[in-house]
């Protein structure tokens, strides 16, 4: 037996791009946020092959999670068409041999920049978010050391502070993407910058969710069937867009999260912004068989 | 002393509370020391503080009694002392509480007002958020109870409400001073700590603070400290005074013995130089 015997052969790249030691780092940050769900959990973040900030860290959480027998779905706002959504999903193809989808249902792992998709996501199925910027606290507390004693303390006073502070200056409170999430009792997380309308999709939802900076080096999880509670006052409920009106000028589909396309009349027409669902439901009104799964959403109206 | 002097302390003396010769003391120092490096900031310090009482610390600059008021406001950790409050469930070393339970204390029970507002205000959020903030801390979550609440312990501060939502970068030292009151009474806390709340302040201006408190000592009880470097503050304020010098206590009394009758040589050069 020789030592040469012994190894395996040489290879450009290891599997799934990242070699074994990034992803056992990787992996075990994942296991230590599952246990603690909301909070953050800084790792060694990697330089993989897209410059940071473009979905560094879904990307290594996606690298990390990808089989060959994976089929994997990104998303970038809802499109699965995007230079970057279809640029990241061709390349976690091409290092794992995982099969590319469009379709949500199909999908084992969803990478998504800023949304989650209309229809429900099943209990064998792993979001991963891409995060800008993974701390609630950042725009109250710029001292990471500070901000990090606070999360120890549950001290999110500030961030209620900020609330009131809308409601007295603005009538209502204006926080649209990235609303501050209370996780399971416990931790406060920013959601990434989803609209407030996929909020209510993380709470005790079934699939797994993974939030992943890759920037700030920072991850955390939302577990399955996880309370997820965005920071509301008793008296003043929480909203999301109003977008339950909203007619998709392609599909026809109503009652779902719309794209505002302006015009050059300077009206708006809309579109869904999950573009996938939106070709589904073409498809269908075109008489085609196709499936489309449960939505979060009916008529405007969320249904846990 | 003369009669006009006797009839004001004797009139002092029936303001303050009828429990305050029989109840413990609320607030009990005892043998508190520390050093920052080679300086002495406090050397064995001890003080009680009687329910309703007003306490007065005075001393010249760097005699320790800033110090005193961040220890008692659990901001700091002494190097020796045990201090404690006679407040139900509360029967332990405070020194010894962690920091979320020294926060949490501190939001219910310990109200301060800094000299220095910068230190204890949110310069760019309004005024009635700055109060809600503590009230935040200790748990509420209704918007309207915040905003009714915040707006309470304003007026009883004596702060316009007209100017509730204005952020206190955009108001006078004197008002910012109100705003602090009332981020400290919000919770009608069982002691009010007060760090020359009416330093930098003109003349008319300290005289409405002052008005303030001593309204608010007189209608809700509240067991005030006060330091101040300013004697007449002190004189007008308190019920009992405590000089320090050098980290140390060197004189203590009731607030007419100290400024008529000083016994230390340090209190009576403090005395004579204000006067």
């Amino acid at each position: 037996m020789t030592l040469a015997s012994l190894t395996k052969p040489w290879e450009a790249f290891s599997y799934g791009f990242l070699d074994a030691s990034a992803k056992r780092e990787i992996r075990r940050k994942m296991l230590k946020a599952i246990a603690v769900p909301g909070c953050q959990m800084p790792y060694a973040s990697r330089e993989v092959p897209i410059a940071r900030g473009w979905g560094t860290g879904g990307l290594q959480v996606t690298l990390t999670l990808i089989r060959p027998d994976t089929s994997v779905k990104v998303i970038d706002q809802g499109a699965d068409d995007s230079v970057n959504a279809a640029s990241i999903r061709r390349f976690l193809a091409r290092v794992s041999g995982a099969r590319e989808t469009l379709d949500t249902l199909d999908a084992t792992i969803l990478q998504s920049r800023h949304r989650i998709p209309e229809e429900k996501l099943g209990p064998d199925q792993i979001l991963v978010l891409q995060v800008p910027n993974p701390e609630p606290l950042r725009p109250v507390e710029p001292n990471m050391s500070v901000a990090r004693q606070m999360h120890g303390d549950a001290d999110y006073s500030r961030l209620w502070l900020t609330l009131y502070e809308q409601i007295v200056r603005s009538g209502r409170i204006m926080q649209g993407a990235a609303y501050p999430s209370l996780v399971n009792g416990r931790h406060v997380m920013t959601p990434s910058p989803i609209p407030r309308w996929d909020v209510p999709k993380l709470h005790m939802a079934q699939h797994l969710t993974f939030l992943s900076a890759g920037r700030e080096k920072r991850l955390y999880a939302v577990p399955p069937f996880t309370r997820v509670e965005p920071l509301v006052f008793s008296d003043v409920p929480y909203k999301v867009e109003d977008h339950a009106g909203l007619t998709c000028h392609r599909s026809g589909v109503k009652g779902y999260f719309m794209n505002e396309i302006p015009q050059d009349d300077g009206t708006s027409a809309h579109e869904l912004s999950d573009s996938h669902f939106g070709v589904k439901a073409i498809r269908r009104a075109e008489g085609e068989a196709v499936a489309t799964g449960e939505t979060w959403y009916q008529n405007g109206e969320f249904r846990p | 002393m003369n009669m006009q002097e006797i009839q004001g302390a004797s009139a002092r003396l029936e303001l303050l509370p009828p429990q305050l010769m029989t109840t413990p003391p609320l607030l009990t120092l005892d043998g508190v020391s520390r050093r920052y490096g080679d300086v002495v900031a406090l050397s064995d310090v001890s003080a009680v503080v009687y329910p309703g009482e007003v306490l007065g610390i005075v001393g010249e600059s760097g005699s320790g009694k800033s110090t005193l008021l961040r220890m008692m406001n659990l901001e700091d950790t002494p190097d020796t002392g045990d201090y404690r409050l006679n407040l139900p469930g509360l029967s332990t070393n405070l020194f010894g509480l962690d920091r979320f339970e020294r926060r949490m204390l501190c939001a219910r029970q310990i109200g301060i007002v800094y000299q220095n507002p910068h230190l204890g205000l949110l310069m760019n959020h309004t005024s009635s958020g700055n109060v809600a903030e503590r009230l935040l801390i200790a748990g509420e979550r209704s918007f309207e109870a915040l905003r009714g609440r915040a707006r309470e312990a304003l007026d009883a501060s004596e702060f316009p409400l007209s100017r509730m939502d204005a952020r206190p970068m955009e108001l006078s030292g004197g008002m910012q001073q109100r705003v602090q009151l009332a981020k400290a009474i919000a919770l009608e806390p069982a002691l009010l700590l007060l760090d020359e709340p009416t330093t930098g302040l003109d003349v008319s201006v300290q005289a409405l603070v002052l008005d303030t408190l001593k309204r608010l000592q007189r209608d809700r009880a509240i067991t005030m400290v006060i330091v101040s470097h300013d004697l007449g503050v002190i004189r007008t304020m308190a019920d009992r005074v405590m000089v320090m010098r050098r980290g140390r206590v060197v004189e203590e009394g009731l607030v007419d013995q100290i400024f008529q009758d000083p016994q230390h040589e340090y209190t009576q050069q403090l005395v004579h130089a204000k006067l």
